[in-house]
């Protein structure tokens, strides 16, 4: 858009032939944008209609596979009237407490072990066989053990959320805080930076973009943590509806609840984004 | 072991310095051999050698981030134990912190050390103007220029007041014209206060900064020899190297420089 070999030809430089380029890329770009949105209604639309169709057409049976339209019938009828468990919304509540709590719980959790075993060598050298063999194991597996110890209630799902979570972002953590530049430390010690400022003020954010990257993943994980451990066993919750659904051969309920849940997890990547963008200011724009 | 402080104290002295470095994988390299430097306060000297022969390693031992493996190191006249106080480092790479505004950046010394927040941001704006970038305090190191960042790197080093001042081949990143500027510009600020090490690859810079220029032979480095650079001061890097004297020392300089150039 600025200045490229063409303009500066004499012809081609005055005002009114640069408004006049600039008109047309702009418009160039305004179609391409619409072009891209429209064939991504197009796609949308192919895939349900098609999906709508066939089941219509009973290509495929709609009592195990479902079809749109019953879909969401079902989320209205659950907005409506209610789920079997209680209205939609305490659900939906139900299971973001969860992992809300799971994610605040494991995150900090993991940052906090990430900083401590990337500043500390020896620590970080005993440790690593232990937590190389804990991510090891399948954790969804775990959560079976926290319904028998911890019970039905929300505990049991906040602890298995907590170790889906913790794993994913202790050890970003611990490679940010290892990635940390050592001139940027070296710079700081020189000037004057005690060990404990060193890691507040260039450690911790230089990691901070590692980190931030985690919690992004890790919030979905949480979310499969809470989950699972509803369907697990629990009295309320998204996963005792999707359970339910599955235990009375209800496609389409299973599928609303995974649409429901679908809305959950996108709103909340959302609001990490932007708290991302915020603490992330410093950085230079991604082009 | 303490000597009295005298005015005669060098502020840098190196006794017979060797270094040795063991990698990862448990190998021995030596990275200086033999090594004797003495720094007078309020001195200038460029250290010169061939790329990777171990200048930088100097520079370590004097701040005590790394230990002479023989020999000994002394700051002050004091043996080296831990980060001395009164040492300002800049470094090569952009060692400016990017998550920091510039006022921020430069602030960094006087708050690391205790100063009082309204205290550090003074002294931190006074040393942006003398800088020029007194415009810029709100900015983040990403939004300037490569020399723009420099001088916040000198500022953050200057604020401190250091008495001694250790630069790691700082200017090599930029290009030849800001490079020039930036050299000036760190002869003023440093106004003969203080003792400067310099190390460098670049025999010209060295020659248009330093009053005395070490140079060192290809790895395992040690002194080659010592140049006394007897040109008037106050200095105009730009110029002072098209002067005759200039031209004759730096032809002398490289005739030494270019067999070590060429073993490594």
């Amino acid at each position: 858009m600025s200045t490229t070999p063409q303009q500066m030809m004499p012809s081609g430089i005055d005002a009114a032939s640069l408004a006049h380029v600039e008109r047309v890329a702009q418009k160039r770009i305004r179609q391409r944008h619409a072009l891209v949105i429209s064939l991504r209604i197009v796609v949308l639309v192919v895939v349900l209609g098609g999906w709508e169709l066939s089941a219509r057409l009973k290509w495929i049976d709609p009592f195990f596979f479902s079809m749109p339209s019953a879909i969401f019938d079902q989320i209205i009828d659950w907005f409506v009237n209610g789920t079997s468990q209680g209205p939609l919304l305490t659900q939906v509540w139900v299971t973001l407490e969860e992992t809300g709590l799971g994610f605040i719980i494991g995150s900090v959790a993991g940052v906090f072990c990430g900083i401590v075993l990337g500043r500390n060598k020896l620590l970080s050298d005993v440790f690593s066989l232990y937590i190389k063999i804990a991510n090891s194991i399948p954790r969804v597996v775990l959560g079976s053990v926290f319904v028998i110890a911890l019970g039905l209630g929300m505990a049991s799902k906040v602890a298995l959320a907590v170790v889906m979570v913790f794993f994913v972002v202790f050890a970003n953590a611990f490679q940010g805080v290892r990635e940390a530049d050592r001139f940027m430390i070296a710079n700081a010690q020189i000037l004057g930076a005690s060990r404990r400022q060193v890691t507040t003020s260039v450690v911790i954010p230089s990691a901070l973009s590692w980190i931030l990257a985690s919690l992004h993943v890790s919030f979905g994980f949480a979310l499969v943590g809470a989950v699972v451990g509803e369907f697990l066993g629990s009295k309320q919750g998204i996963g005792l509806l999707i359970s339910t659904a599955q235990g009375a051969f209800n496609a389409s309920g299973v599928f609303a609840a995974m649409i429901v849940l679908a809305v959950v997890a996108l709103a909340a990547d959302y609001l990490l984004t932007a708290v991302e963008q915020r603490l992330l200011k410093w950085r230079p724009a991604a082009v | 072991m303490n000597q009295p402080l005298s005015r005669d104290t060098p502020a840098i002295e190196m006794r017979n310095v060797s270094c040795r470095f063991i990698s990862p994988d448990g190998k021995a390299t030596i990275a200086l051999r033999d090594f004797s430097m003495s720094v007078a306060r309020g001195e200038f000297v460029a250290v010169v050698g061939p790329t990777g022969c171990g200048k930088s390693t100097t520079l370590s031992m004097i701040t005590g981030l790394l230990k002479p493996t023989t020999g000994e190191v002394r700051v002050m006249g004091a043996p080296v134990d831990g980060i001395d106080p009164r040492i300002g480092f800049v470094f090569q790479a952009d060692a400016v912190f990017p998550w920091r505004s510039v006022l921020d950046n430069v602030a960094a010394g006087p708050l690391y050390r205790g100063r009082s927040k309204s205290a550090a941001y003074d002294e931190a704006n006074e040393w942006l103007r003398r800088v020029g970038l007194d415009k810029f305090g709100k900015h983040y190191p990403h939004q300037l220029s490569g020399g723009m960042r420099k001088r916040v790197a000198l500022a953050q080093t200057f604020i401190n007041k250091p008495e001694i001042l250790l630069m790691d081949e700082p200017f090599s990143a930029l290009d030849m014209q800001t490079r020039t500027l930036m050299q000036d510009e760190l002869l003023q600020l440093w106004g003969g206060a203080g003792s400067v090490v310099f190390v460098t690859h670049d025999l010209e810079e060295a020659i248009a900064l330093a009053d005395r220029v070490f140079v060192l032979t290809a790895r395992p480095a040690t002194l080659k020899k010592v140049y006394e650079i007897d040109l008037p001061r106050p200095r105009v890097t730009s110029e002072i190297r098209y002067e005759p004297r200039f031209i004759e020392i730096s032809h002398d300089i490289w005739h030494d420089l270019r067999e070590e150039v060429q073993i490594g």
